[in-house]
């Protein structure tokens, strides 16, 4: 065929592009052929596609979305974790000579899908999760403000995870490390298709980000049940307001910066160049003034989580809730005043430096008041120390470390000497993994029966916890050591034979981990076998303090048959407390958004539009450009996307409560 | 405190609402637009930022008072301005709920943002002529790059105008249509304030230095 045609229909897509002579890739690829391939006939065989599409896909229940949210965090940390064991099991390897076993070319992609992933494709999704699940039920709404938007920035989400995931197995992804700094990230240096699959991974995703957290906003804003002042707010609410006024504030900023690299690699401007007046130092700055609010975005919702965790299992409502407030929103504010400590080195001065290593260090200070709210919040409370409260403590004690190197890290000489360093390493896993990932945990043990009825095995809960906070000491005390002694972050050969035994302790950490997340899918496994047994139909089940554990569990569509009326802080205590009698008549019918393919299909489209981007294949962008406007155009002109739940539904729904409740009260 | 609050409350709390309603659709829809608007907004500030920073490298390449033609930019200005004005006529007629005046203002609107378009497209295809393409420096990268983000709102917007004006013929001026051709109204002087910025600190500042 006349090649030029064969051009203009593939653009740069050739078989070239598949990995065929790279083993690990194939090995890779066989693997998730044959588990997707189980999985969709295994969904064909039960006749579930119907079942999804309506009730899942399509659905605009946020418990739903947060679940799917869910799921695809953890899907994507199986990915973003098997790229964590190569790593560390080339660099104990590659030693006396040795190359270890990946090629440059493959290790490079390597540690960038594995930031990649696990910033915006494992820790985004479980935060948003959980928030997407929690924070209506907290307040007291039926839904989110925007149902159908809520919808289409999961799938957008999703997009982004597939355009990242397809990188594996269709040409490469970025060798530019997770923020893919120019010139290194510019068309001349990395020609290939890496650094597109990155950029429109990214902005897929992003679009799905910045509304889902407009949205949020918006719901924690107008839909507060009825005396729910701000300050009579959950504290994860509060913090899941100020993580998405993060989110608003923010992602637009990754959104240019990329669309600014983009045409420097796809029209040719000169923003980040090294010639025609461009200046790459001016992509590191504007990558950072979104990248630090970033970690706060993460770990803001975690602190939510160990506050309603700390004050649940302590028996006691949480030591200074006001200061706790007033903490998180001076961080908010704070994390953008501290961006140019990424990048020290750069030669801004010792005035901008200061300014910049004082405000950094000024921020633990409202973390530090936390942690003593937490501690003073214990303090003679009647613990229980259930899966959630463990991870709680694992974090107050592995976090305090990671904030501490934190601080030495915000003195700029310091900072001069471990630039890159994995000391730098070190620091940042112990923050995310420490504060974001084992607040995750304590977030999933403790709403999991919320969502779904029934508790998580504790033994395989307790087991997954102990591999993992070990297996996190074991895989990094060692790089702190390593860094201080010099050693450069993304090293793929060492020749330095003194210095292997530390990577050989670090890769037996990953390990442990490993066999924490085995465990922890073990976990999922028998508890969904044992759900009879741990069964909770109380809708309570750890004597809780707010509102969503005053609906029953898994809660119905609209959560509340009534909206509920709040007098305290701690809304569901005070209930208990003051004898709250659940209403038994009266019910009216409730009106709700409807279900809506549109958003899995806009997503699809933009999907689309990316992968023909990355490629080159101008046809198929613009056709799937126009189908994204027409289909949101068309989507405009439906007016009706709402229903009411007929009261006799909510009487049948609530009734059945009831009697599961009355039986549970005889047992 | 909370103990004081409590015991006068005492008297038979009330812990849900008896006698709800639905809730009015739509009605946080003005706050969401507007939190969009500023996430928007961040956008520009990035692209001005960027002009801030790398405006004055040309690259040996021609500088603003080689290429800007004030008295092109005042017309187009102009243009944008009176589309605005228009618009809030059509918000105005809106009110009274004057379907047809409200469609013969929009349509005004419409077209003085395609002559603020053709004008701007003219300008550009009048640059690129001249050789300062958006390769040729990071000024001009950075020029065209704020310039035409701001068109590209426009054309958005003219998009969103004609959908809207075709919804409000078919289904009149309802409740949800109303709600939506007060968004693009704030939309459209959005972009009115960004110009004006764009005016002032591209244009007229370019020309000074």
């Amino acid at each position: 065929m006349n090649p030029d045609l064969v051009k203009m229909i593939f653009g740069r897509l050739n078989l070239e592009a598949l990995p065929i002579h790279e083993p690990i890739l194939v090995g890779t690829f066989a693997v998730v052929a044959t588990g997707g391939l189980a999985l969709f006939a295994l969904v064909t065989y039960f006749r579930l596609w119907g079942y999804l599409w309506r009730e899942w896909f399509t659905t605009v229940d946020h418990k739903r979305i947060g679940i799917m949210y869910m799921i695809l965090g953890i899907v994507m940390l199986l990915r973003g974790f098997a790229d964590a064991l190569m790593m560390r099991m080339q660099q104990a390897i590659a030693f006396n000579g040795s190359d270890g076993y990946l090629p440059a070319h493959h290790y490079d992609q390597v540690f960038t899908a594995h930031g990649v992933i696990m910033i915006f494709f494992v820790a985004m999704p479980l935060v948003t999760g959980l928030m997407n699940y929690v924070v209506p039920l907290q307040i007291g709404a039926r839904d989110v403000s925007f149902p159908f938007l809520n919808n289409f920035s999961f799938w957008m989400t999703v997009g982004g995870a597939v355009l990242v995931m397809m990188s594996l197995f269709v040409g490469e992804f970025a060798r530019t490390g997770w923020l893919a700094y120019p010139p290194l990230s510019n068309i001349g240096y990395s020609p290939d298709v890496g650094v597109d699959y990155y950029i429109w991974g990214l902005q897929v995703a992003g679009v799905g980000t910045t509304l889902s957290g407009i949205n949020l906003v918006c719901t924690i804003v107008k839909l507060r049940a009825p005396g729910m002042t701000m300050m009579k707010m959950p504290v994860f609410t509060w913090t899941s307001l100020c993580t998405n006024v993060l989110i608003v504030a923010s992602f637009p900023v990754l959104t240019a910066v990329l669309a600014l690299l983009s045409l420097d690699r796809y029209v040719g401007t000169n923003f980040f160049t090294n010639d025609f007046g461009g200046n790459p130092m001016m992509y590191v700055n504007l990558i950072w003034i979104w990248g630090h609010p970033e970690v706060y975005i993460l770990v803001l919702p975690a602190f939510g989580i160990f506050s309603e965790v700390t004050a649940t299992f302590s028996g006691k409502r949480l030591f200074g809730y006001t200061s706790m407030v007033y903490a998180t929103v001076v961080i908010t504010i704070l994390s953008y005043l501290v961006w140019l400590h990424h990048f020290f080195t750069m030669g801004s001065g010792a005035s901008v430096n200061s300014f910049f290593g004082i405000t950094t260090m000024i921020i633990s200070i409202p973390t530090g008041a936390k942690m003593f709210n937490w501690l003073f919040t214990m303090y003679r409370g009647r613990i229980r120390f259930e899966l959630p409260m463990m991870w709680t403590v694992a974090f107050m004690l592995t976090f305090v470390i990671g904030g501490m190197t934190g601080v030495l890290l915000a003195v700029p000489p310091a900072d001069f000497v471990l630039h890159n360093s994995l000391f730098l390493i070190a620091h940042f896993h112990n923050v995310i993994i420490g504060g974001v990932l084992f607040g995750l945990f304590a977030g999933i043990n403790y709403w999991f029966p919320k969502a779904f009825g029934f508790r998580l095995d504790p033994f395989w809960g307790k087991l997954s916890f102990w591999f993992w906070v070990s297996g996190f000491y074991f895989a990094f005390m060692p790089l702190y050591v390593l860094g201080l002694m010099g050693v450069t972050r993304r090293l793929r050969v060492f020749d330095d034979p003194s210095l292997q035994i530390w990577f050989v302790i670090a890769a037996f950490g990953a390990f442990l981990i490993l066999l924490g997340i085995g465990a922890m899918l073990v976990q999922f496994a028998v508890s969904i076998l044992r759900r009879e047994q741990l069964k909770d139909t109380t809708g309570d089940p750890w004597n809780a303090r707010t509102l969503e554990w005053a609906t029953s569990s898994p809660p119905p569509d609209y959560n509340f048959a009534f909206t509920p009326v709040v007098y305290d802080n701690d809304a569901w205590w005070d209930m208990k407390r003051r004898g709250y009698k659940r209403p038994l008549t009266g019910f009216k019918p409730i009106h709700m958004p409807s279900n809506t393919g549109t958003g899995i299909i806009l997503a699809g489209f933009a999907t689309v539009m990316g992968f023909a981007l990355i490629w080159y294949i101008w046809w198929l962008a613009a056709v799937s450009f126009v189908a994204l406007l027409a289909v949101a155009i068309g989507h405009t002109f439906n007016y009706h996307r709402d229903f009411h739940i007929p009261a006799d539904e909510v009487v049948r729904t609530e009734d059945a409560r009831t009697r599961v409740l009355a039986a549970g009260a005889q047992t | 405190m909370s103990v004081a609050t409590i015991t006068t409350q005492d008297s038979e709390p009330v812990f849900h609402v008896v006698d709800e309603h639905d809730h009015p659709e739509g009605a946080s829809t003005m706050l969401g637009f507007w939190i969009y608007l500023m996430s928007d907004c961040l956008i520009f500030a990035m692209l001005f930022a960027t002009y801030g920073v790398l405006g004055g490298n040309y690259a040996a390449g021609p500088a603003p008072k080689d290429l800007f033609d004030l008295k092109l930019v005042a017309l187009n200005t102009t243009m944008l301005l009176l589309s605005s004005i228009t618009y809030g006529f059509a918000m105005l007629t809106m009110e009274k709920s004057k379907i047809g005046q409200t469609q013969l203002w929009l349509a005004i609107t419409g077209l003085f943002g395609l002559a603020f378009l053709g004008i701007e497209l003219t300008e550009f295809a009048h640059m690129i002529h001249e050789g300062a393409t958006p390769q040729r420096s990071a000024f001009l990268s950075s020029f065209f790059t704020l310039v035409g983000t701001h068109g590209l709102h426009v054309t958005f917007g003219l998009v969103w105008l004609v959908t809207l004006m075709v919804q409000t013929a078919r289904f009149g001026l309802t409740e949800a249509n109303r709600r939506r051709l007060m968004c693009l109204s704030m939309f459209w002087h959005f972009l009115d304030v960004v110009w004006i910025g764009v005016f002032t600190f591209v244009y007229l500042l370019g020309m000074l230095r």
